[in-house]
C-alpha cells in the first residue's frame, strides 16, 4: 500500500517537473536581409513567416524559414536569389538550430528586456556554419519578442556562384520573433 | 472494502503516470521535431517551379514565362539580313528588321504587351498561367499558359477592301515542363487567322504547332532552341528554326540567335519564313531585355 502511494507520489512530481517547461512558438516571425553592394539597386529582401521554437528552461532554440517566401521590390531580383544563388528547389529552407546560452538571465515573470546570446549552427544554400548571435529577449504580459541583428557572410555558405562587388558579402540580417 | 479501495489507489497511480509519459513527449527535442517538420512540410507545401524559361520569350516566339507583378520589360530585338550575303553585305549586318516593345505584368498570372517592327506592323497580346508546374501536395507535371495576340497592318495598300483586312489575330497554348536545373521544354499548339488572304484558295486559319528547349551551360548563360512546324502550309514559305544563346545580368537578359526568320511577331515568323538553313539563309538576331519596377509590392515592415 505504503508503496503504491510512493510510486503514485513520485509519478506526481515527474509530471510536475516535467510541465514546469514551456515552449513558445511562431509561425509568424519576420526575418530581413540587405546585401546592397555597389549596385544601384537595393539588393533587400524579406520574409515574414519565420517559423521559430524555444524552451524557457535550457534555451534550445530554432528558426526555419522557406528561401521561396523571401519577398523582393523587382521579380528578377527573387528569380535570381532563388535559382542562382540560393538553389531553393535543392534547398527549400535555411534554419538555426542551437541554444541561448545565458537563458537563466531572462526572467519569464517580469516584463523587461534582457540580453542573450545564442550558440548554435545556422544552415543556408545545405551549407552549415556555427554561428554566435547576440539578441534580446523582451518579456511583455508574460509573452517573450526575440529581436536578433547580425551579419551573415554570404561567402561561408552560397556556393556555386560568385558574389562580385555588386552584392555586399556580409547581409545585414535582422530577426523579429513574437512568442505565443 | 480494503480491496477496492487499493484498486482506487492503482488506477490514480495508473492515470499519474500515463500523464507523466505524456508531458516526458512534451519535454521535446526542438532539433529532431524540426527535421521532422521538414519532412512533412515536403509533402503538405506545394512547391512550385520557378525560371522554366530565363525570358518571356523563347526566341521568335512566346515562352511559359511571365514578367511579374508590376514589372515593365522594355524590349527591343533585331533580326539582320542573311548571313549568306558574305563579305559584300557584312554578312546581313547592312539591313536589319527592328521590333521595340514593351511588356507588364498586369499581376503574377496575367501579362499584355505591346511593339511595333518597321514596316508600321503594330502587335499586341495577352499571357495567361492556367496551370503551373509543382512538387509537393500539388503534383503538376507542366505549367500552362495562354497567349493571344492581334497584329494590325498600317502599311499604304490600296487593294484592301475593308479596314479589317489589316488585322491577323493569333492564339497558342503553352505547355512547358522544367525536367531538372539544367533541360526545359515546350510545347506550343498554335493558330493563326488572317482576315485577308490574296485568294479564295488559300485558307484564314493556319495551325502550326512549336517546340523549343533550353538548356543550361551555367547558371547565367542558356543555349536555347525554338522550331514551329506548320499544319497548314503555302507554298514559298518554309519552317521557322532558330538557336540562340541566353545571357542573363543583373537587370538585363541578352538574347542572341541565328533564326531563318526576320518576322518578330506571330503571324510573320511561323507563317511568312521564307529563307531556307540549307542554303544558309539565315539571320543573326538579337533581343534586349531591360526590367523596370514600376509597382512596387508592399514592403514588410520589420
Amino acid at each position: 500500500m505504503k508503496k503504491v502511494i510512493l510510486i503514485a507520489g513520485f509519478s506526481a512530481m515527474f509530471s510536475l517537473g516535467a510541465m514546469s517547461q514551456k515552449v513558445y512558438a511562431t509561425k509568424t516571425g519576420q526575418v530581413s536581409f540587405d546585401a546592397t553592394g555597389t549596385c544601384a539597386e537595393a539588393i533587400k529582401g524579406s520574409n515574414n513567416q519565420v517559423d521559430s521554437k524555444f524552451v524557457d528552461k535550457n534555451g534550445q532554440i530554432i528558426f526555419s524559414v522557406l528561401i521561396k517566401g523571401f519577398k523582393f521590390a523587382n521579380a528578377l531580383m527573387e528569380d535570381h536569389f532563388n535559382e542562382n544563388y540560393m538553389e531553393s528547389t535543392k534547398f527549400p529552407k535555411a534554419d538555426f538550430k542551437g541554444f541561448i546560452t545565458n537563458i537563466a538571465a531572462v526572467n519569464f515573470a517580469k516584463d523587461g528586456t534582457y540580453e542573450v546570446s545564442a550558440k548554435g549552427t545556422l544552415t543556408i544554400d545545405g551549407k552549415g556554419k556555427e554561428m554566435t548571435v547576440p539578441g534580446t529577449v523582451t518579456i511583455e504580459n508574460g509573452k517573450p519578442t526575440i529581436k536578433a541583428s547580425f551579419n551573415i557572410p554570404l561567402n561561408d555558405f552560397i556556393h556555386g556562384s560568385y558574389i562580385g562587388t555588386q552584392i555586399n558579402a556580409n547581409a545585414k540580417t535582422t530577426v523579429v520573433c513574437k512568442y505565443e | 472494502m480494503k480491496i477496492v479501495f487499493k484498486k482506487q489507489v492503482l488506477a490514480l497511480c495508473l492515470v499519474l503516470i500515463v500523464t507523466c509519459k505524456m508531458a516526458i513527449a512534451q519535454d521535446v527535442d526542438l532539433f529532431k521535431s524540426l527535421d521532422e517538420q521538414d519532412k512533412k512540410d515536403k509533402q503538405n507545401q506545394t512547391d512550385y517551379t520557378t525560371a522554366i524559361f530565363k525570358t518571356t520569350r523563347l526566341i521568335n516566339g512566346q515562352s511559359i514565362e511571365n514578367v511579374g507583378a508590376g514589372i515593365l520589360d522594355v524590349k527591343i530585338s533585331h533580326r539582320f539580313g542573311t548571313i549568306n550575303q558574305g563579305a559584300y553585305g557584312l554578312w546581313g549586318l547592312d539591313a536589319a528588321s527592328m521590333r521595340m516593345g514593351v511588356d507588364y505584368g498586369i499581376n503574377s498570372k496575367l501579362m499584355v504587351g505591346v511593339g511595333r517592327t518597321n514596316g508600321g506592323l503594330f502587335d499586341g497580346f495577352a499571357k495567361y498561367k492556367l496551370l503551373r508546374q509543382s512538387t509537393g501536395k500539388v503534383n503538376m507535371p507542366v505549367s500552362v499558359s495562354i497567349s493571344g495576340s492581334g497584329i494590325w497592318r498600317t502599311q499604304k495598300d490600296n487593294t484592301l477592301n475593308n479596314y479589317t483586312d489589316r488585322f491577323n489575330y493569333s492564339g497558342q497554348v503553352l505547355i512547358a515542363r522544367k525536367f531538372n536545373d539544367f533541360i526545359s521544354l515546350q510545347l506550343a499548339p498554335t493558330i493563326v487567322h488572317y482576315n485577308s488572304v490574296p485568294t479564295s484558295s488559300t485558307p484564314n486559319d493556319y495551325y502550326s504547332l512549336g517546340m523549343g528547349g533550353r538548356l543550361r551551360i551555367t547558371k547565367r548563360v542558356n543555349l536555347t532552341t525554338e522550331y514551329y512546324y506548320r499544319f497548314t502550309k503555302v507554298a514559298g514559305y518554309v519552317n521557322s528554326f532558330s538557336v540562340g544563346v541566353d545571357i542573363e545580368t543583373g537587370g538585363h537578359v541578352f538574347q542572341f540567335h541565328f533564326t531563318n526568320s526576320t518576322g518578330m511577331n506571330d503571324r510573320t515568323f511561323i507563317n511568312e519564313t521564307s529563307d531556307k538553313w540549307s542554303t544558309a539563309g539565315v539571320h543573326f538576331g538579337f533581343n534586349i531585355a531591360r526590367v523596370f519596377v514600376i509597382k512596387k509590392p508592399k514592403e514588410i515592415k520589420i
